[in-house]
């Protein structure tokens, strides 16, 4: 094709009106304020007297609703609890997710293609219906209690508990975890390993000095892949987690659904999105450089 | 010296797919089971299937579903293919870096935001929420990951196949179209797949930009989990589980056969 960016226009525009521009309208309307009205918000920016509607919309706009979020104690856990969450879910799945990696770049190649449809499959699975087969097992009278009973231990009551989001967390982002850090290993030459232990290092010391360093653009691809999403997640907090559990999603949700306040959830989506930058543009800098 | 899998090896991935799959090996276990309480075991049943062909609510909100994911899957790829092509072929263009900003963001951004934005931007033009909404909604998430999975394939694709046609008198686009697509028709194929299974699965943006007469199957089931374990869900999701573990499958095969004979 001859111009091929011809073919830009619409994905370009697609994305322009439905992802792009949007942005613009939470940004306004985090400026916004709460009125008893539908939509349940002000100012209105009315051009049915031309332009002159313009000045008297951006002269109501104001930074009183981000003025509110970091008066009420509230915003300011929810936002450090989400980082929390995140952070220590992010390096548990690290620990649990890199040993399960390697070992399977370390099975022949038949048998690993079908362990890597094994791991990519429960992805395709409904996210919902995997959190909400914890429920079963973590509730009060449930599987896991069961189970503790027989060996007369327990019973512990994890479900609506902290605990019970970090294991949902962990559950859900496995694959997301193993799938860069595989990606990573598989390639990885044998032969560096080979020359590692024939210039006199052992095994461990080989992993440690030439297979593990190599493998770190897989573990910040992993890292970066679980964590930006789990900052945000709403599901698991709200389906795992108790009425305390305070992370941004749910927060964000409860603003827009339950209290109608519509500048504040925009204003947290903001302040999320603002955080979440920085994690953004590294994991595009590394997208840019895998497809390059 | 051969490097084969290590007990620690064998044992790390028998782990790893251990807690992968129980969970979701218990809830397709306790569907049939004919006790409602999830730690008796009543014997094998299928009566929560049979409550499930009665409930009216539920299978409209399958129909909806199903009806959404068709639609905004088949948008998604084709979108999702034109946004591949410019990426791997258009080299520098004035407003790359926006581009492929807007490709790659929404595989990451948190749902909720994406949500909230899309519909604020509805309010904003004042057009009803309902079916067309979410539909737009989910082609909008769902491209973007069809874009990276059509991309991947299409950077591999050998472009001197396509000039060979075009040195042979084929315009150019017919030469994409009967030299190139066919070439990368699994990956457009998986792309669509994806987003198909994206768009069956979301519950944070339908929420957000769903109304009324426009419930997916995730939304009603989102509102019954929050009363707690019923084993009609459980029923639901073995039948969606087996649905997507067949075309998932069904799609691997057709992929390690072409691969096979090409």
């Amino acid at each position: 094709m001859r111009r091929p960016w011809l073919a830009a226009v619409a994905p370009y525009l697609w994305l322009g009106l439905f992802f792009a521009f949007p942005f613009l309208l939470v940004a306004k309307l985090s400026l916004s304020h709460t009125v008893l009205a539908i939509p349940p918000y002000a100012p209105q920016l009315d051009l049915s007297q031309g332009h002159a509607g313009v000045p008297a919309f951006v002269h109501q706009l104001s930074f009183e609703t981000y003025q509110r979020l970091t008066s009420d104690r509230v915003y300011l856990s929810s936002y450090l609890s989400s980082l929390r969450f995140a952070g220590l879910a992010t390096a548990i799945l690290l620990v649990i997710g890199y040993p399960i990696a390697y070992g399977m770049s370390r099975f022949p190649p038949p048998t690993r293609q079908a362990l890597l449809m094994a791991v990519i499959l429960p992805f395709w699975t409904s996210f919902l219906i995997r959190i909400y087969a914890w429920i079963a097992i973590l509730k009060p009278a449930g599987l896991l209690n069961a189970a503790l009973g027989v060996l007369h231990l327990g019973p512990l009551s994890l479900l609506n508990t902290d605990t019970a989001v970090v294991i949902g967390l962990v559950y859900a982002y496995l694959p997301f975890m193993v799938l860069p850090l595989y990606a990573v290993l598989e390639r990885q030459d044998e032969r560096l390993i080979e020359a590692a232990q024939d210039l006199g290092c052992t095994a461990t010391g080989a992993f440690w000095r030439v297979t593990f360093p190599l493998s770190l653009p897989g573990v910040a691809a992993g890292a970066l892949l679980c964590f930006i999403p789990m900052v945000g997640e709403f599901v698991i907090p709200d389906l795992l987690g108790g009425s305390g559990t305070l992370m941004l999603g749910r927060t964000i949700w409860t603003e827009f659904f339950a209290n109608r306040d519509w500048p504040a959830a925009s204003a947290v989506a903001i302040v999320l999105l603002a955080t979440l930058a920085v994690p953004i543009a590294l994991f595009q800098r590394q997208q840019a450089k895998v497809t390059a | 010296m051969t490097r084969g899998p290590s007990l620690f090896n064998r044992a790390s991935v028998g782990l790893g797919l251990a807690f992968l799959y129980g969970p979701i090996a218990l809830l397709v276990l306790y569907s049939f089971n004919a006790s409602r309480l999830v730690t008796v075991w009543g014997g094998f049943s299928t009566r929560w299937y049979a409550a499930l062909a009665q409930d009216g609510q539920m299978l409209d909100a399958v129909w909806v579903t199903l009806r959404v994911g068709l639609i905004s899957a088949s948008a998604a790829t084709v979108l999702g293919l034109l946004a591949a092509v410019t990426l791997v072929r258009a080299g520098r263009f004035r407003g790359r870096a926006l581009f492929s900003g807007m490709v790659y963001a929404p595989l990451v951004m948190p749902e909720v935001i994406l949500g909230l934005s899309l519909l604020l931007l509805f309010v904003a033009v004042g057009l009803p929420r309902g079916f067309w909404t979410v539909t737009v909604s989910h082609t909008t998430v769902t491209l973007c990951y069809a874009t990276v999975v059509i991309q991947a394939r299409l950077a591999y694709f050998d472009r001197s196949l396509e000039e060979a046609a075009q040195d042979l008198g084929c315009p150019p686009v017919s030469a994409f179209l009967k030299v190139t697509l066919p070439n990368i028709a699994p990956a457009v194929a998986a792309a669509w797949m994806l987003a198909f299974t994206l768009s069956l699965d979301d519950l944070v943006i339908a929420s957000f930009t769903s109304g009324p007469g426009a419930t997916t199957l995730p939304m009603r089931l989102y509102s019954q989990v929050r009363l707690g374990v019923n084993p009609e869900i459980n029923a639901v999701s073995t039948l969606l589980i087996a649905v997507v573990t067949l075309g998932v499958v069904a799609a691997g095969a057709i992929q390690r056969r072409r691969s096979v004979s090409s």
